[in-house]
């Protein structure tokens, strides 16, 4: 990829750009619920009333994200969309059950008989872990240019395992912020184990990428290039630091001031390992298979729906704000209108 | 069983589930939208405690909407690759316009319209429910737009095998999208008419007669009765469009082989393709060329038309085509008489009658089974096509191992009747819990005095 190349054909990669936004909006928000997901079997059936009312008001919005990024894909970049959903079928099948169990059983579980209930506290779980490992082996295999062999098996279960961490650590961050008193210390308690899971596996991702990809390897380990990029990793590795540190301090506090701060550290970390990933890919849309530009589809089609986008995106920020606003302050449990 | 029929096996599944919820959402958020005016201009409590039941069915195929949705949107890359490689210029706009103005829309808001109410003022929780009911319905205009254009394609060339837009207008208001639109939204209408009439039907048989439960009762009933002749007019309009621009489509709902005047109406048989005839045939003389020509020997064209000379059929299988009219129609026909009845009697009598509950309770999810066959006639009715003369079907599946799909298959199908059952299920038990408790909620409701927190008395009153 050349400056020259983008200057003169800008759209495919405005689309790549406005893609990886949705991905990271949907790995951070629908992250932190499904983070949240994962915890609630931690925790006793009040607490998990709570928990669960926390993220009630946003998790449907936050999974839009994910229809926005594959939406993208497939609409910006039918080739890759096709390669990707072929290769990747059985864990896409396996992360919309997930995803189905999740997002029914919020609905199921306040409404069914009580003797019922744990029966959709189960599915609730199991959907959101179902979805973060299999979330997690497409990571993997997408790194791996959906390599074959059990190397890269081996590898896309570390990722899966990494990524599921990742996403407790941030539901854990989440209800820092918005839980209170018990739940809150365990909340606590929960991050700082996470802290060291999401580390390992950003560990892994780092150490093997650069070993399968000469061009990763090129970018991260040659110069000039190294100064340009050598600030993601040590900034990642003090953000994990500050976040130790942090929530140690949090243990004992006996002030909710910094209730929002392992949450934004948290993002820091997922922000700056997307980058870092996202940076390595350039140009391709598909590892080593298809370029960015190779991919889109019609010019004509892409403006159309760029038109749409600045339109209609911040109006979907704006409602996403009030939302949260509304929202706001300690989870109590909801009562529907 | 090959990787085409299990793919479509799959998609049919698949959209069969999911359409069953926005068919309801889509009506009943604009009844909750009545239900919240109502109760905003009178200040009865009693109102709010029929939108504080029925909200909560509305969010329950809200989220059963959106998980079988997003199923629905992986499905065109995991096993339909050639529909965007041929038609992606097309389809993917519309598509990206339904996630962007309608997706986000209703999903931004819903969050607000169901546990809102007494953290946002009144104007902005009644905004956030005209939003969704909003949302749900611009959600519903780009899926159709979309439908409709694959089924009467227009504004596009074909450059290299791949279409490309001309005019987006001619895309959007393709020939069968009015009609295709305003038959889904009055379908879902009187679904969601049926369903509160049933289901208070049920809880007035189970003796909840509080005024919730008639008012209830009253709303769907009416709202059925004023829409189903609506209905037969539209269906009628949209059977002569489909006639004009997919007369393969006309030709096997009617069962209809040679094209000629005075053609019968078949109200029973068994289409027979090998021997191209109709088994068993009961008819009423040149009744087909009256409704679809408007004249008793206007000419209907059959479906021997569609055979070419070296013996390919370009017409839809005929049976399932067949069938799934005349349940369509049928189920129609009852909606009219039912409703019609127990408007009358409701107006003269004021309660329904044993039997006239029990009838409603029957017909419940009555509307279920026209919109499906109402889809199954369109859509079956279009093949051999993905889109009409542009793109077969066989030619856009992908070709991956047979085991595979048969393991997503038997994920989906089980999911699906796991998920109907309870859906069904919480739905009998909402019905029930809202009835023990009717009494109660009664006192609640009428000790509040400011309307946000009596709204919260009557739903936690109904939750508990």
């Amino acid at each position: 990829m050349t400056t020259a190349e983008m200057a003169s054909d800008p759209l495919p990669y405005v689309f790549a750009g406005l893609m990886a936004v949705s991905v990271f909006a949907y790995v951070v928000l629908d992250g932190f619920d499904l983070g949240v997901g994962l915890l609630s079997r931690s925790v006793t059936d009040e607490e998990r009333n709570v928990l669960i009312s926390s993220i009630g008001p946003f998790w449907d919005a936050n999974e839009t994200w994910l229809v926005l990024a594959v939406g993208l894909l497939l609409v910006a970049f039918p080739e890759a969309h096709g390669i990707v959903l072929s290769a990747l079928y059985v864990p896409v099948v396996i992360m919309l059950l997930g995803l189905t169990l999740r997002g029914v059983a919020f609905e199921f579980r306040a409404k069914v008989p009580p003797a019922r209930k744990p029966l959709w506290d189960g599915a609730f779980f199991w959907g959101s872990f179902l979805t973060a490992v299999s979330q997690g082996y497409m990571l993997g295999a997408y790194v791996l240019g959906f390599a074959d062999g059990i190397a890269a098996l081996g590898f896309a279960v570390v990722s899966a395992v990494g990524v599921a961490a990742a996403y407790a650590l941030i539901g854990a961050a989440w209800l820092i912020a918005k839980t209170q008193g018990e739940l809150q210390k365990k909340a606590i308690a929960m991050a700082s184990k996470l802290v060291l899971g999401t580390a390992m596996g950003l560990l892994a991702v780092s150490v093997v990428t650069p070993i399968v990809s000469e061009r990763v390897r090129t970018i991260w380990f040659s110069f000039p290039e190294v100064i340009l990029f050598a600030p993601i990793p040590i900034m990642t590795v003090l953000a994990l630091w500050a976040l130790h540190v942090c929530l140690k301090h949090l243990k004992t506090a006996t002030t909710d001031r910094y209730r929002w701060l392992p949450f934004s550290l948290t993002v820091a970390i997922f922000a700056l390992s997307f980058f870092g990933l996202a940076v390595s890919f350039l140009p391709w849309i598909v590892p080593y298979q298809v370029k960015i530009i190779d991919a889109a589809s019609s010019r004509e089609s892409l403006k159309i729906i760029l038109a749409g986008t600045l339109f209609t995106l911040p109006m979907i920020i704006g409602y996403t704000v009030l939302s949260y606003r509304v929202f706001r302050g300690k989870a109590k449990p909801l009562a529907y209108s | 069983m090959d990787a085409l029929l299990l793919s479509r096996i799959q998609f049919a599944a698949n959209i069969s589930f999911h359409i069953l919820f926005p068919t309801i959402t889509i009506a009943l958020g604009w009844v909750l939208v009545y239900l919240r005016l109502r109760a905003n201009r009178s200040g009865d409590p009693v109102w709010l405690e029929v939108y504080g039941f029925w909200v909560k069915v509305f969010a329950l195929c809200f989220g059963l909407g959106v998980v079988s949705g997003i199923t629905m949107s992986f499905q065109f890359g995991t096993n339909w690759p050639g529909f965007m490689e041929t038609v992606g210029n097309i389809a993917g706009p519309l598509l990206a316009y339904e996630v962007l103005t309608a997706f986000f829309l209703e999903a931004g808001f819903l969050g607000i319209m169901l546990f809102g109410v007494s953290r946002v003022p009144r104007w902005l929780h009644t905004s956030a429910t005209v939003l969704v009911a909003f949302g749900t319905m611009l959600s519903a205009f780009w899926i159709l737009v979309l439908n409709s254009w694959m089924h009467t394609p227009a504004g596009f060339e074909m450059r290299d095998g791949v279409a490309h837009a001309t005019d987006w207008m001619a895309i959007i208001f393709n020939p069968s999208m009015p009609y295709r639109l305003v038959h889904v939204l009055i379908a879902s209408g009187l679904t969601v008419g049926f369903l509160m009439a049933g289901i208070s039907a049920l809880r007035w048989l189970w003796n909840d007669r509080s005024e919730a439960v008639m008012r209830g009762l009253r709303t769907g009933v009416v709202l059925a009765a004023a829409l189903i002749p609506v209905q037969i007019l539209v269906g009628d309009l949209h059977g002569l469009n489909t006639l004009e621009h997919q007369p393969a489509k006309v030709a096997a709902m009617e069962a209809n082989w040679e094209t000629r005047g005075s053609v019968p109406l078949v109200l029973f048989g068994l289409p027979d393709e090998e021997l191209r005839t109709n088994h068993y045939e009961i008819a009423i003389p040149s009744l087909a060329s009256l409704i679809l020509t408007h004249s008793l020997d206007g000419e209907v064209p059959g479906l021997n038309d569609f055979v070419s000379a070296d013996g390919t059929v370009t017409h839809p299988p005929v049976a399932p085509v067949f069938w799934a009219f005349r349940v369509m129609v049928g189920v129609g026909m009852l909606m009219l008489l039912v409703s019609w009845t127990m408007s009358w009697r409701l107006w003269r009598r004021g309660e329904p009658g044993k039997v006239g509950a029990c009838v409603l309770v029957g017909m419940s999810l009555s509307g279920w089974v026209a919109t499906l066959s109402g889809w199954y006639v369109t859509e079956i009715g279009r093949q051999p096509w993905l889109v009409t003369g542009v793109l077969d079907t066989a030619s856009a599946v992908a070709a991956h191992p047979v085991p595979m799909l048969a393991f997503s298959l038997t994920v989906y199908l089980g999911m699906y009747v796991v998920l109907l059952a309870a859906f069904i299920g919480t739905l009998i038990y909402l019905a029930r819990n809202a009835s023990i408790g009717g009494s109660e909620l009664h006192k609640t409701a009428a000790k509040g005095t400011d309307r946000g927190s009596t709204i919260v008395a009557v739903t936690n009153a109904a939750g508990s």
